[in-house]
């Protein structure tokens, strides 16, 4: 049963070194109630059992319409004879290509800077960890236009570094696609963090104490036996990620304000169009969607499982 | 910003509305062109969207309101008047609708949701908005084209966006706006956080953050003038409500509020 691997929702994903059992998890669920629950739950099935099955598979089918229904008010009534029209507008397609830009752009600096701080956060011991893992998944929690909002009082041209920045090199953010790219990775990158710290820690460390047995630099560890057996972890944070930057709404048109051309990526191109042309909004979310779902579909071998 | 934020009020409005009760058939007044006294005594709630400018006044109008009929109460909804609009077509629980511009009315009277006529009920004039102290120097419409100055709009969808194009249009001055926000008061947030140094706003959008940013006047012979109407909805949980608030908006006490906040005199014809 999978329930006995499920260690949170960030070790889902955890690849195929996550069953050993040897790496100190968290949340792992000890041995004892693990072999001694499920038989006896099983032995226990009847009525009331078929009862729970009933109930839990009714709500489950509303769970779906939670995500359904929407998706088939888009679809139903999405202009489909206008859709030629609206995916050759030059306003379009500079939204989308910012969108894919700005997405890459931050998944580049998440990747980058995500994964050491995953790597400190699950080998080294230090005081304080605690606080900046809190710290560090912290944007997952805040509302967005929240995190735009602390991210114009600091990075803003009156901000507290912004200005600094503006004084010493005259580089302001607002505005800019450099803006949208800070507000993409300040709200996507613990995502990242937080699936490759899970990864990190279901590794087998005796591969790489093996490795440096047999002479291994370590950083020729790191780099022929860690990243390598991180590959499905990896994978998964990077696509979720990009696909969260993909998406991004609230910080961006807070932060870094709705320019067409430059800072007006798909989301804000949406919620702007649902204003003046509704229909064309619902049909460029189609599109946003169709892309979202493409790259899932893509990845669905890698990380999600086949059917 | 503010936008996305007071689209939060939505699904509260909805619910207020939702627990709004009975009451409903107090002082049964009905919309009546011309009403120069405020109606008292109503035991119902107004469901009130408005223009994102008109936050300050239609606040105040709803204390008086509320001091008015101590049994009624006024729930507001304030974001962008193409918001709203696009909110009230798809079905939102909405007793008033107060516009910034007619274009936004006729697409809620299109769609057969207005109760009687809309009236225009105030007017504004565009503004520039500036920090304070006004650093830049900009003394009117032709200095906002100079190269390095970060000029802020309300998207073209919004009114002020609508209403500052043609100005700029009328002026021939052309630019390329920072960024254009999905209200005016988005727009005068830039100002005042000093992320855009000028912004095109409604003068009493500068009256309304007085020390935070300044204002810039333009001539009225080169300015557009904004033309408000307002219409009680069919929509209207509770049509007593929705009229007798619409009724406080055009007496003589409600003109008083809104000139107070910076607004002018509805324009005749308009």
């Amino acid at each position: 049963m999978t329930a006995d691997r499920a260690g949170g929702p960030a070790a889902a994903p955890a690849g195929p070194a996550a069953g050993s059992g040897a790496a100190p998890a968290p949340a792992e669920p000890g041995p004892g109630p693990a072999a001694g629950g499920p038989p006896r739950r099983r032995g226990g099935r009847g009525r009331r059992g078929r009862g729970l099955e009933g109930v839990l598979s009714g709500l489950a089918v509303v769970a779906m319409a939670v995500f359904v229904l929407p998706l088939a008010g888009l679809v139903l009534r999405a202009p489909w004879d206008r859709t030629a029209a609206t995916v050759a507008d030059p306003a379009f397609l500079a939204a989308l290509r910012l969108s894919v830009v700005a997405s890459l752009a931050a998944l580049a600096v998440a990747t980058v800077l995500g994964v050491p701080l995953a790597w400190v956060l699950a080998r080294r011991d230090f005081r304080g960890k605690t606080l900046v893992r809190a710290l560090a998944v912290l944007p997952m929690v805040f509302p967005p236009v929240v995190g735009g909002v602390a991210l114009l009082l600091a990075f803003g041209r009156r901000g507290v570094f912004g200005r600094l920045l503006d004084e010493a090199f005259g580089i302001t953010l607002p505005f800019t696609l450099a803006g949208v790219v800070l507000a993409e990775t300040f709200v996507a990158m613990p995502f990242l963090v937080v699936t490759v710290e899970a990864g990190l820690r279901s590794i087998d460390r005796r591969f790489e104490d093996a490795a440096a047995t047999l002479g291994a630099s370590r950083w020729t560890v790191f780099r022929r036996v860690t990243v390598p057996l991180l590959g499905p972890s990896l994978a998964a944070g990077m696509a979720l990620c990009w696909a969260r930057a993909l998406g991004e709404f609230g910080a961006t048109i807070t932060f870094a304000g709705n320019t067409p051309g430059r800072t007006q990526t798909m989301p804000l191109a949406v919620y702007l169009q649902l204003e003046s042309d509704p229909p064309v909004a619902y049909l460029l979310s189609l599109l946003l969607l169709a892309v979202s779902v493409a790259v899932l579909a893509g990845l669905r071998h890698r990380w999600l499982g086949g059917p | 910003m503010g936008g996305v934020g007071r689209a939060w009020w939505v699904p509260a409005a909805l619910l207020l509305a939702a627990c709004g009760g009975a009451g409903g058939d107090g002082g049964g007044a009905a919309v009546t062109p011309g009403a120069t006294a405020a109606p008292a005594g109503v035991q119902a709630e107004a469901v009130v969207y408005a223009a994102a400018s008109l936050t300050e006044a239609f606040e105040e109008l709803g204390t008086v309101f509320e001091a008015a009929n101590p049994d009624a109460t006024v729930t507001f909804n304030f974001a962008g008047s193409q918001q709203l609009a696009t909110q009230i077509v798809e079905g939102a629980p909405a007793g008033v609708f107060a516009s910034a511009d007619q274009r936004q009315m006729d697409v809620v009277a299109e769609a057969g949701l207005v109760h009687g006529t809309p009236r225009a009920f105030t007017a504004n004039l565009l503004e520039i908005a500036v920090e304070p102290g006004n650093p830049r120097g900009v003394d009117g419409v032709e200095d906002l084209a100079a190269p390095g100055l970060a000029v802020v709009l309300a998207a073209p969808g919004v009114p002020a966006g609508q209403y500052a194009q043609e100005l700029l249009d009328g002026a021939g001055v052309a630019l390329t706006p920072a960024s254009l926000e999905v209200d005016v008061r988005a727009v005068l947030s830039r100002v005042a956080l000093g992320e855009a140094d000028a912004g095109m706003v409604y003068r009493s959008d500068v009256a309304a953050r007085e020390g935070e940013v300044e204002g810039v006047a333009i001539p009225e012979d080169r300015n557009v003038p904004a033309s408000y109407p307002i219409a009680a909805l069919t929509g209207a949980e509770e049509p007593a409500g929705a009229a007798a608030f619409v009724d406080l908006v055009l007496s003589a006490e409600g003109q008083a509020v809104l000139a107070s906040h910076g607004f002018t005199a509805p324009r005749a014809g308009g």
